[in-house]
């Protein structure tokens, strides 16, 4: 039972992950969504502080606003400032997550986080973690919960939004052409990957939703040419990724976490080998075509 | 103030250990960020720190004890193999790099944490502070940390000063480097390895996170106050330093607060102060630049078109109102009106009972404004056979930026033309 619901609360937050990875890597901004993951922590530290508890709405939004924030100082630096975008990605959250290790220490008695827990997550302790109402009847794991609502919604996100998120993605000029806000769509998606890293956090920590994010899309990536089928691919691997992963947990005493992050890096190194493979062979035969 | 004195008379031997330290570390990293951002491959540095982690547990699993030297082997073999895997998938696949370096970096961490785990549920006592590597441990540096950071520091140092003309064209233009004959993989070999070398050394002092500020953030600051490269590592090194030597002080005055992270938040505070404040690069320079040149730009039309009231009516010292000047060009009113008062400040108009007219130097003024856009005009017309309704927009941008020696010289090649294409006289003085 306890295993059954650690691998439906990693599955969702690696599906949740890894549709929003698909659009982060194409549109070459897999390494603000580690950004993002990483500046994150003030605010929950500041919202868990105001709150007192983990599963409220205003940690989602609060963390939420902290990440749309630092998209937007990463384009301040570089676009008012002329940094690099690669400084200032890496100036910009290295600084917030800098202020939440500081914030954790210095509130260290009221705020029921530490840092081990920032970094590789707690997934193991999924089951311990209930919801329980008002009434007193016990509704069953919280992460779980909080994990599918943040998937719906994404869902949702993603069914209205495609067309949009779609050319934005891949054709900004003609999106902007027809009437379409390239900003607004940017800063959505942003707003998403912060809500999908928040409430992964507990889950998996702020490195290793890193690995979700972009693992399982850059597999699915090298394997197929159409998008649609990129993102179920995405979901597949995911959880595959969350089964594999505790099952070599399991088997090896070791952090679950740990684990799918090694497995989904497994799967791309397959993928990889296997695409060199093709190409290789598609070469001999005759000029090898061009992919998107 | 008492602990003040207390910390820089250096007489406790543990605030020594961890000041210079700290110092060493910082500014060390600082030095070979330099390079590491100027290529452009800040990022790089951050996938490094994280891909140590599972060369130390690696080490720690194979070894079975805490042997600085063979953990820092360790971590230096996975550090290098991470970054050759980025290399190899960006270049062999349609993966781009920075989805390589986030793939790499995300998943070489979590096999660390994967092993770490693994290590510490195994009951070996000996694995306590191995998680030191994660999170740092600058402030209980000890005295044969500080002798093994300083010769990896020195090592750094000097391969960066013996090399520095080298790695500078490496960074700068690869394709100048290799016609010059520099092996521009070597250098670039050993770079890299500098770089791991840092990585490994610093992420004992700040942690895996925040080691990408050390290598980063010091470079990134540095770059807003110089165009000399030279000045530029200096400055990177003093920033890396200071921000040690402030780091230590602050976990000295007060003992629960990390010292990594505060490190980080000191440079960080460097680097907003030279973003916003930094003379000529600055932000706040850049928008008071622009907002001066919009000024010059709406000033100076304001001026044209009086100056082209008064040719209509062959009378340039005529008095106007708003009216009439709105009529001729579309102004902001708001801007139009701030534009007049300045201009009248500046003695190129005068104003009565709110008619406006030129002064001689106004007119002059005007008349060269309306001189540049025609000549202008002429020279896209003759020279770059472009039809002349379509070269006023870009006359109408370039009237502001050219020179009293381009304005001469476009009067000679064009042999002092007296009608620009769309025959309006082109006014002499």
């Amino acid at each position: 039972m306890n295993a059954l619901q650690i691998i439906i609360a990693g599955s969702l937050v690696a599906i949740s992950c890894g549709l929003l990875g698909c659009f982060l890597i194409l549109r070459k901004m897999a390494m603000v969504g580690d950004a993002i993951s990483h500046a994150v922590l003030p605010g929950i530290v500041i919202a868990f502080m105001l709150t007192g508890s983990r599963d409220s709405v205003t940690m989602l939004l609060g963390a939420g606003v902290i990440g749309v924030l630092t998209t937007f100082l990463i384009e301040f630096f570089h676009t008012k400032g002329k940094l690099q975008t690669d400084a200032s990605i890496g100036v910009t959250f290295t600084w917030l997550f800098a202020i939440g290790v500081i914030l954790i220490s210095v509130f260290a008695g009221k705020v029921d986080l530490d840092q081990e827990c920032v970094l590789y997550g707690e997934i193991a302790y999924v089951p311990l973690d209930l919801w329980i109402t008002d009434t007193g009847t016990i509704m069953g794991p919280r992460v779980i919960y909080i994990s599918a609502s943040v998937l719906v919604i994404l869902l949702l996100f993603i069914g209205f939004g495609y067309k949009e998120l779609f050319l934005t993605t891949f054709d900004p000029a003609y999106a902007s052409a027809i009437g379409i806000s390239t900003i607004t769509w940017h800063y959505l998606l942003m707003g998403a990957v912060s809500l999908t890293t928040v409430a992964s956090f507990e889950a998996v920590g702020a490195i290793l939703v890193v690995a979700l994010l972009i693992a399982p899309p850059a597999t699915a990536y090298l394997l197929v040419d159409d998008f649609k089928k990129m993102l179920i691919l995405t979901s597949v691997l995911g959880v595959i990724v969350s089964v594999c992963g505790y099952y070599l947990a399991a088997w090896l005493d070791g952090s679950i976490a740990g684990a799918m992050a090694a497995v989904s890096g497994f799967f791309f190194g397959v993928a990889f080998i296997y695409n060199r493979l093709m190409v290789k062979k598609s070469s001999k035969v005759k000029p090898s075509k061009t992919a998107i | 103030m008492n602990s003040f004195l207390e910390f820089f008379s250096f007489a406790d031997p543990n605030i020594r250990y961890v000041v210079f330290g700290s110092i060493l570390l910082t500014g060390s990293s600082a030095i070979v960020g330099s390079f590491t951002f100027l290529k452009k491959k800040a990022l790089v540095g951050d996938a490094v720190a994280h891909a140590v982690l599972p060369g130390v547990c690696l080490s720690f699993i194979l070894y079975g004890e805490k042997n600085p030297i063979i953990l820092i082997l360790g971590a230096f073999l996975t550090g290098w193999v991470s970054l050759l895997l980025i290399d190899y998938i960006s270049a062999k696949s349609k993966i781009k790099e920075d989805t390589a370096i986030g793939l790499i970096l995300s998943v070489f961490f979590g096999i660390g944490i994967f092993m770490l785990t693994i290590i510490q549920k195994s009951g070996n006592a000996a694995q306590s502070g191995l998680d030191q590597f994660l999170f740092g441990k600058a402030a209980s540096l000890v005295g044969t940390d500080l002798i093994a950071f300083t010769i990896i520091a020195l090592i750094l140092i000097c391969t960066v000063s013996l090399l520095f003309k080298e790695f500078t064209i490496a960074a700068f233009d690869k394709e100048f480097a290799a016609t010059l004959g520099l092996p521009i993989k070597a250098i670039e070999l050993i770079l890299t390895t500098l770089t791991v070398l840092a990585v490994v050394v610093g992420i004992q002092a700040v942690g895996v996170v925040l080691m990408a500020a050390m290598l980063i953030t010091p470079a990134a600051a540095a770059r807003f106050w110089t165009e000399k490269i030279q000045t530029m590592v200096w400055l990177a090194a003093i920033f890396g330093s200071f921000s040690g030597l402030t780091g230590a002080y602050i976990s000295y005055i007060a003992p629960s607060m990390p010292t990594g992270p505060w490190i980080v938040i000191v440079v960080s505070t460097i680097a907003f102060i030279s973003f916003f404040m930094a003379p000529r690069k600055g932000i706040f320079y850049r928008v008071r630049n622009q907002k001066k040149i919009k000024r010059q730009i709406n000033d100076e039309n304001i001026l044209k078109a009086l100056y082209q009231l008064g040719e209509q009516e062959k009378s340039f010292f005529e008095k106007r109102t708003v009216e009439e000047i709105l009529q001729k060009r579309i102004f902001d009113p708001a801007k139009l009106k701030a534009g007049l008062k300045r201009l009248k400040r500046q003695g190129y108009l005068r104003n009565k009972n709110g008619h406006w007219s030129f002064t001689r130097a106004g007119r002059d003024k005007g008349q060269r404004t309306v001189k540049l856009h025609r000549l202008w005009e002429l020279y896209l017309t003759q020279y770059l056979r472009i039809a002349p309704d379509h070269v006023h927009d870009d006359a109408d941008t370039i009237e502001h930026i050219l020179t009293p020696e381009l304005e001469a010289r476009l009067e000679k090649l064009l042999d002092y033309p007296t009608v620009d294409p769309h025959s309006s006289e082109i006014p002499y003085r």
